[in-house]
C-alpha cells in the first residue's frame, strides 16, 4: 500500500516537473493561429463581416466571437476550411441563401469622377478621368465599397443570373427522422 | 408536370425492401426453429412468443419516445428478427423474465439508444445475451435434454406455462451443454478422450439432438437456411465461409498439437452457436463491414476469437463475446480495408499504363 | 471472342418488349420547332440567321464556336419566329438560347455539300465533314464527334468500338436502327474507321438483342475487319470505359480516355449520322426516339425532327392514357426529368418515357442498414453507402477523398438499395458542390492575388509620394539655406560690390 502511494507520488512529481520546464522553455510566442487564419482570408478588407478588416476578423474568429460563415466573398469553401482549422462544427446550409451580386455601372449616370476605382481592392473597376467607368465582373468580389463612394449612384449591385452550367442537384430529403405525433 | 424541386432519377428500383430482407431471414430460420420447438416442447414456444412480443412492445415505446414514425419502423421486421435470434440463443426452458429483460436490453440499449435502425454498433441480440449471461449465470446455463413435443415425457401446455412462469414443479433433468461439460472437465484435469467418450456424436449435433439452445441445435437446418440466404442475395458468402474456415484451421492445428487437450474441428464447428453465428448473427448488415475484403477480415477475426475464448477464457461458449469484439472492429476495418477503384491502384493513384503488362 | 468480366453491375428488368418489335415510324413535321443552340458538350453555337428569315431544311443556322463545339442546322424549311431564351430539356428548367422555327410545310432542302469520295477522302476531310454536319455523340453524351474522330492524330489507335449495347431499359432505338438500316450503318462504321485510321472495328451488342446481332453479322460477313460481338446484358455495359474493359480486359486509367488504351468508342446511331453526312451531305437534323412507358398509348420508335416539342411527339404518337407519375428524357436509370412538356427533343434524346407508379416502385426512404448491396453492384468499385453517409453530413470533401468524383452516376446502387435511398442524387449534389468549391477556391486565390497587387501598388505609390515630398522639402530647405547665406553675404558686402556672388547664387 505504502509503496504504491510513494511510487505514484514520485511519478507525479517527476512528470509534473518535466511539464513545467517544457511549458517554460518551449513556449510559443503569441498565437500563430491568428496569422494563419488571416492568410486564409481574401484580404480585400471589404468589411462585409462587420470587422474593419481581415486581420481583426481573424482575431475575432480565434477568440470565438465570430462565426466561420462570416465572410461572403470567401463563400462556402472558406467557411468549411475555417471550420476545419478551428475545429468547430459548421452548418453550411445557412450560406445557401446569400445571393451573389456583382457591381454594375449604369452608363447613363456615370460621370467619370474616378472615385470608385480608387477604393476597389481588386482593381475590377476600370476607368480614367472623364471616361466611362466599368466593372470587370469576373474579378468583382461584391465587397460594395464602390457603391458608397459613387456620387451619382451609377453603381449598383445586380444579382448574378443562375445558369445551367452553375446549377446542380440539391441535397435529397432524408427519411423523416423526427415527426410530431 | 413541373415538379419543384425536380425528382432525381433513377426512376426504377429492384423489388427490395428492408422488411422483405428481414422476412426472408426469418423464413430461413424457420426450419431450425420449428425443429427446435419440436425437440424442446411448449416451454420453448412460450418463451419464444414472450421474447418476440416484449421486443415489439419495447420497440413501439422507444419509437414513441424518440418521436420517430411508428408505422414505418415498428413493422420493418428488424425488432422481431433481433428477438428471434435472442430467443433461440436462450436456454429453451428459461423463465419468462429472462426473455423480457433480454428483449428490453436488446431493443432499448442495443438498438434504439444508438439511434434506431442502422445506427447500432453492436449486434443487439448479442448485447442482450452477454448482459444476461453475466448477470444471471445460473438461469443462462441451465440446459435440458430434448423432450420431443408429442412424447410422453414432454410437459403439457399447462405444465409448460407453469415452467416458464416459475410455478409448480416439473421433473426434468437439467444438464450442461457439451462445451460446458468439456470446459469443466478439462479444468478438473480429465483428458479429452475420456470426456468425449460417449459424447462424441457429430451426427447428433448436426441434426440437433443435443443439449443446447434451439439456435445451437440443428446445424444442418441452419446451414440449409444460410445457403438459401446466400442464393437469395440477402447475405454474402464471405463471412460464413471465412469464419468457419478460420475456426477449422486453428482448431485443427491445436488438435494436432495436443489431442488430449484441444477438441477437434468437428466439435467446434457443429456444437455451440458457431453455425448460427456464422450465417445469421455475424452477417447482420448493420454491424459487419461493407466491402467483401473487409468481410473476410471480419470472418477470420471472428473464427479465431471464438476459438481463443472457448479454449483459454473463463466461458465455455465464446461466440457472443467474439461477435461483440468484432463488431467493435468493424468501423476500423471499414476505414482501412477498401475495394480498389476502377482505373486506379489500391492506393488511389490513376493506373500507369506503362507499368501494366 | 473472349469477353471479360466487369466488376459489379446490375441485372435490370429490360422492359424492352414494349417497343422492341415495332418498326421505326417517321414522325410528321410538328407545328412549331424549338432548336436550342447548345445541344452538345462545349461552347454554345452562335446564330447566323435573324428573326423573320426564311430558312431551308439542312441550312446552317448556328456556327460552332471554338475547338469543342458543334454547329446547328435547321430541321425543316420555315420562318424564324424568335431567337431567345427558352426552357431547356434540363431538370432545372433554366433557359437556353433557342431558335424557334415555324415550319411552312414545304420541307424544302437547302443546297447540301457534295458527297465525299470515300476512296480518296483523307481522314481530316472526313472529320471536317462530320464537324460541319453538327454530329455529336448520339448515345446521350453529345460530345462533338469530329473531335473524337481526330484522336487518331494524337493517339496510337488500334480499334474502333461501336456501342450497340443500349443497356438502359425501355430504349430500343439503337436496336431497331441496327435491324432496319443495317447497310447504311455499316457504311458509316467503315467511314469512321478510315477517319480514325484503325485496322479493325468491333460492334458490341448486348445479348438481349439477337435480331440486331444477326442483321449486323449478316451485313459484315465479308468484312474481316469488322466483328460483331455479344456482350452480357448487364447494366451499365453501355458505359464506354466498362464496355472497353469487357472487350479488352483493360481498365482505362482514372482521368484518362479510352484512347489511352488505343480504343475509340462511338455510338451506333452516330455511325449512321456519319453515313448520312459523308454519302449524302445531310447534316444531323433528326433522330430516332423511343417513346415508351405504361402511360404511353402507342409506344414505339419514332424518327423525330430535332426541336420537336415533347408534347407534339407524344401527341403525334398517340398521346397518353393517364397522367404519368414521372416524365423523363433518356432511359429510366440516367435520364433527366422534364420541367414541362413544351421542351424540345434534342440531338442526345434517345428516349421519352412516361412512367406510372408500378413501373417506378417508389417507396418511403428508410435509413441505411449497411447491407452492402450497393458496394456489390458498383461498377467503379466505390462504396456508395460510405459516400452517401458523408455527404449527408455535409462532409463533401470526405466523400471526395473516397472517390465520389469517379462516380459515373449510372444508378446501379440506387437500383438495388433496399432502403430506397436516393444515392445518385447525393452523388450528383456532391459533384456539383465540389465543382462549386473548385471555382470558389480559384476565385479566392485570384482575389487574394489581385488584392495583394493592389495593396503593393498603393504602397509603392505612397512611397513615391513620400519620397517626392521629402525631396521637395529637402530642395526647399537647401534653397532657404542658400537664401540666408546670400543675404548674410549681402550685408557683409554692403561696402563693396559683389554682384558676381549674387549672380552665382541665383
Amino acid at each position: 500500500m505504502l509503496e504504491a502511494i510513494l511510487s505514484l507520488t514520485a511519478l507525479g512529481i517527476v512528470l509534473g516537473t518535466i511539464l513545467g520546464i517544457a511549458s517554460r522553455y518551449l513556449k510559443v510566442e503569441g498565437n500563430p493561429l491568428v496569422e494563419e487564419i488571416e492568410q486564409m482570408m481574401p484580404g480585400t478588407q471589404c468589411g462585409q463581416c462587420g470587422y474593419p478588416g481581415c486581420a481583426p476578423a481573424a482575431e475575432g474568429l480565434v477568440k470565438g466571437e465570430a462565426e466561420v460563415t462570416l465572410c461572403p466573398p470567401g463563400g462556402k469553401s472558406l467557411a468549411a476550411a475555417l471550420a476545419e482549422k478551428l475545429g468547430v462544427e459548421v452548418d453550411l446550409s445557412k450560406m445557401e441563401n446569400k445571393e451573389k451580386a456583382l457591381a454594375f455601372v449604369n452608363e447613363d449616370l456615370c460621370i467619370g469622377c474616378t472615385r470608385c476605382f480608387q477604393v476597389c481592392p481588386t482593381d475590377s473597376l476600370l476607368g480614367a478621368p472623364q471616361q466611362l467607368h466599368t466593372v470587370i465582373s469576373d474579378i468583382c468580389t461584391s465587397c460594395e465599397d464602390c457603391i458608397d463612394v459613387c456620387p451619382t449612384s451609377a453603381l449598383s449591385m445586380v444579382p448574378v443570373e443562375k445558369t445551367m452550367q452553375a446549377w446542380h442537384w440539391p441535397m435529397p430529403e432524408k427519411y423523416n427522422k423526427e415527426i410530431t405525433l | 408536370m413541373t415538379q419543384i424541386p425536380p425528382m432525381s432519377g433513377p426512376y426504377m428500383r429492384k423489388n427490395k425492401s428492408v422488411r422483405r430482407s428481414m422476412l426472408i431471414v426469418m423464413a430461413a430460420l424457420t426450419p431450425a426453429t420449428a425443429y427446435g420447438f419440436y425437440l424442446f416442447g411448449w416451454p420453448s414456444i412460450i418463451l419464444f412468443s414472450i421474447t418476440l412480443g416484449s421486443a415489439l412492445i419495447f420497440e413501439v415505446i422507444c419509437l414513441l419516445l424518440a418521436k420517430r414514425s411508428v408505422s414505418m419502423f415498428a413493422l420493418d421486421g428488424s425488432a422481431i428478427l433481433t428477438a428471434w435470434l435472442l430467443a433461440i440463443s436462450l436456454p429453451p426452458w428459461a423463465p419468462w423474465w429472462i426473455a423480457v429483460v433480454g428483449s428490453a436490453i436488446a431493443i432499448i440499449i442495443g438498438k434504439q439508444v444508438f439511434g434506431g435502425l442502422g445506427q447500432n454498433v453492436f449486434n443487439p441480440a448479442m448485447v442482450a445475451r452477454v448482459a444476461l449471461l453475466i448477470s444471471f449465470p445460473l438461469e443462462m446455463t441451465t440446459y435440458m435434454q430434448p423432450l420431443p413435443l408429442f412424447s410422453d415425457a414432454a410437459p403439457t401446455f399447462m405444465d409448460s406455462v407453469a415452467i416458464v412462469f416459475g410455478m409448480g414443479n416439473f421433473d426434468a433433468v437439467s444438464s450442461a451443454s457439451l462445451l460446458g461439460t468439456i470446459k469443466t472437465d478439462l479444468g478438473q484435469g480429465m483428458a479429452l478422450g475420456e470426456i468425449m467418450d460417449g459424447r462424441y456424436a457429430p451426427m447428433d449435433w448436426i441434426l440437433g439432438n443435443s443439449i443446447s439452445s434451439i439456435g445451437e441445435g440443428s446445424a444442418l437446418l441452419l446451414i440449409v437456411g444460410g445457403i438459401a440466404l446466400i442464393f437469395g442475395r440477402i447475405i454474402t458468402w464471405y463471412i460464413p465461409v471465412s469464419t468457419i474456415v478460420a475456426l477449422v484451421f486453428i482448431a485443427t492445428i491445436f488438435n494436432i498439437i495436443d489431442p488430449g487437450k484441444y477438441p477437434d474441428a468437428m466439435v467446434h464447428v457443429f456444437s455451440g452457436a458457431t453455425i448460427l453465428a456464422a450465417f445469421f448473427i455475424a452477417t447482420d448488415p448493420v454491424t459487419s463491414p461493407m466491402s467483401p475484403k473487409g468481410q473476410i477480415v471480419f470472418g477470420i477475426g471472428l473464427g479465431l476469437l471464438v476459438y481463443i475464448i472457448r479454449t483459454w477464457a473463463a466461458y465455455p461458449e465464446g461466440v457472443s463475446f467474439a461477435i461483440l469484439l468484432m463488431n467493435a472492429m468493424t468501423p476500423l476495418i471499414d476505414r482501412y480495408v477498401r475495394p480498389r477503384i476502377f482505373g486506379r491502384t489500391q492506393k488511389g493513384a490513376p493506373l500507369n499504363l506503362s507499368e501494366k503488362s | 471472342m473472349e469477353i471479360f468480366n466487369i466488376h459489379g453491375g446490375a441485372k435490370l428488368d429490360g422492359r424492352k418488349s414494349l417497343t422492341a418489335d415495332l418498326d421505326i415510324i417517321t414522325m410528321p413535321i410538328p407545328d412549331i420547332l424549338h432548336i436550342p443552340l447548345q445541344q452538345h458538350i462545349g461552347a454554345p453555337a452562335e446564330a447566323i440567321v435573324n428573326h423573320g428569315d426564311r430558312i431551308l431544311k439542312g441550312q446552317l443556322i448556328a456556327t460552332s464556336k471554338g475547338l469543342i463545339s458543334a454547329p446547328v442546322h435547321s430541321p425543316t424549311s420555315g420562318t424564324v419566329k424568335r431567337i431567345g431564351d427558352f426552357p431547356a430539356p434540363h431538370p432545372s428548367g433554366l433557359p437556353v438560347l433557342t431558335l424557334t422555327l415555324e415550319p411552312d410545310g414545304l420541307d424544302e432542302w437547302a443546297k447540301l455539300p457534295e458527297p465525299l469520295n470515300i476512296e480518296t477522302a483523307t481522314s481530316q476531310e472526313i472529320a471536317d465533314r462530320v464537324s460541319q454536319s453538327g454530329i455529336v455523340g448520339m448515345g446521350g453524351a453529345t460530345f462533338p464527334s469530329a473531335v473524337k474522330l481526330n484522336l487518331g492524330q494524337r493517339y496510337k489507335l488500334e480499334m474502333l468500338v461501336i456501342n450497340g449495347a443500349e443497356c438502359e431499359p425501355y430504349l430500343t432505338c439503337d436496336d431497331r436502327l441496327m435491324q432496319e438500316r443495317t447497310e447504311k450503318t455499316v457504311m458509316g462504321i467503315k467511314v469512321m474507321m478510315k477517319a480514325l485510321g484503325v485496322p479493325k472495328a468491333l460492334v458490341a451488342i448486348e445479348s438481349n438483342k439477337p435480331n440486331a446481332f444477326k442483321a449486323m453479322e449478316k451485313e459484315c460477313i465479308h468484312d474481316d475487319n469488322i466483328s460483331i460481338v455479344h456482350v452480357p446484358a448487364r447494366y451499365p455495359m453501355g458505359s464506354e470505359k466498362h464496355l472497353v474493359q469487357a472487350l479488352t480486359g483493360k481498365e482505362t486509367p482514372a482521368k484518362g480516355m479510352t484512347a489511352d488504351l488505343g480504343v475509340v468508342v462511338h455510338n451506333v446511331a452516330t455511325a449512321f449520322a456519319v453515313y448520312e453526312a459523308v454519302y449524302h451531305g445531310r447534316p444531323l437534323i433528326s433522330r430516332i426516339v423511343t417513346v415508351s412507358g405504361q402511360v404511353i398509348k402507342k409506344p414505339g420508335n419514332y424518327e423525330t425532327l430535332i426541336g420537336t416539342p415533347v408534347s407534339s411527339l407524344i401527341n403525334m404518337s398517340g398521346g397518353m392514357t393517364d397522367t404519368p407519375k414521372q416524365l423523363l428524357m433518356g432511359g429510366p436509370m440516367m435520364g433527366q426529368p422534364l420541367p414541362n412538356l413544351d421542351v424540345p427533343v434534342i440531338k442526345g434524346s434517345g428516349g421519352v418515357l412516361a412512367l406510372n407508379d408500378t413501373e417506378m416502385k417508389d417507396k418511403n426512404v428508410m435509413p441505411c442498414i449497411g447491407c452492402g448491396s450497393c458496394v456489390m453492384v458498383c461498377p467503379v468499385g466505390l462504396l456508395p453507402l460510405d459516400m452517401a453517409s458523408r455527404i449527408e453530413h455535409e462532409d463533401v470533401d470526405g466523400a471526395d477523398g473516397i472517390g465520389v468524383r469517379d462516380c459515373v452516376s449510372c444508378g446501379s446502387c440506387n437500383y438495388v438499395c433496399p432502403s430506397h435511398i436516393p444515392l445518385v442524387q447525393y452523388f450528383n449534389y456532391a459533384k456539383g458542390r465540389l465543382k462549386e468549391q473548385d471555382i470558389d477556391r480559384r476565385n479566392q486565390d485570384r482575389m487574394k492575388m489581385l488584392a495583394q497587387n493592389r495593396a503593393l501598388r498603393d504602397e509603392k505609390t505612397q512611397l513615391a509620394l513620400e519620397r517626392k515630398r521629402a525631396d521637395r522639402e529637402a530642395y526647399n530647405a537647401a534653397l532657404a539655406k542658400m537664401q540666408t547665406i546670400s543675404n548674410t553675404t549681402k550685408e557683409n558686402n554692403n561696402t563693396g560690390h559683389n554682384t558676381t556672388n549674387e549672380m552665382d547664387i541665383k
